[in-house]
């Protein structure tokens, strides 16, 4: 599924990466603010969910070759964020809606769980 | 090829930065992209556990046509049960470390998930060191 009807229907505001919201697929959506869990996921095209906002969110999404973050609970990205998210590529969007909620919007569109 | 880096102990806002490196070089030489996640995630979680732990590191990075061959050597505490440690959710991380959203006594095992070889040493009060190696044939 394309990013940018995932976003459009999260409300989600997209801070970086805008020019890849045509061409990015996303499959799968994994929810989680522990990074530690974030690194053991093995899925392609994955979108992730989470609360947690700094720069090793970044970092954790490059090794788990993730390009899009939604930020949830209201979460911004801080300026080195969005730099070393933009270097990567990746799409970073902020959703004032809570993990649960964001979840659920993406699990009707038909985004899978990694398991 | 070899890449070497230092890792400074509790310097959050770098973890990482050497992982990057190594992804940038593996991914101009013609691996994988599954290979490439095993190497850096292994890296990553290694890079992690030496700035959350250790009070420095070093990490070298030993690249051939076979195989990713990555040291981590640390100065810090070291490890009193290594086997202990290895066991999933077994963490003596800080508060500090749990909020970067670490600390979850998931990365030594997620490192020997991805290495086709992992070896762990550590001298308690003196440091830690890992070797971990990741076949370029994707032999698991």
């Amino acid at each position: 599924m394309k990013t940018s009807i995932l976003v459009e229907k999260l409300g989600a505001n997209v801070v970086c990466g805008k020019e890849h919201l045509e061409t990015k697929e996303i499959e799968y959506a994994f929810a989680s603010d522990l990074m530690s869990d974030v690194l053991t996921i093995n899925a392609k095209n994955i979108l992730l969910i989470t609360g947690m906002a700094n720069i090793q969110t970044i970092r954790t999404a490059e090794m788990a070759d993730i390009h899009t973050i939604v930020l949830v609970r209201n979460k911004k990205a801080t300026p080195e964020m969005i730099e070393l998210a933009m270097q990567n590529d990746m799409i970073i969007a902020e959703s004032s809606n809570s993990m649960f909620k964001t979840s659920g919007i993406l699990y009707n569109m038909g985004l899978k769980p990694v398991y | 090829m070899q890449l070497k880096f230092h890792i400074e102990g509790g310097n959050f806002t770098k973890a990482g930065f050497a992982s990057s490196e190594v992804k940038k070089y593996l991914r101009k030489i013609n691996i994988s992209n599954e290979t490439i996640k095993r190497i850096v995630i292994a890296m990553y979680e290694a890079e992690v556990n030496v700035v959350a732990h250790a009070y420095e590191g070093e990490i070298l990075v030993n690249i051939d046509s076979k195989k990713v061959d990555i040291s981590v050597i640390d100065k810090g505490p070291g490890i009193e049960d290594i086997e202990l440690a290895m066991k999933e959710g077994f963490s003596t991380a800080s508060q500090k470390v749990r909020e970067m959203g670490f600390g979850a006594g998931m990365g030594l095992s997620n490192i020997k998930r991805n290495a086709n070889e992992f070896i762990i040493k550590s001298q308690p009060g003196e440091g830690t060191s890992l070797n971990i190696i990741v076949y370029l044939n994707n032999v698991n």
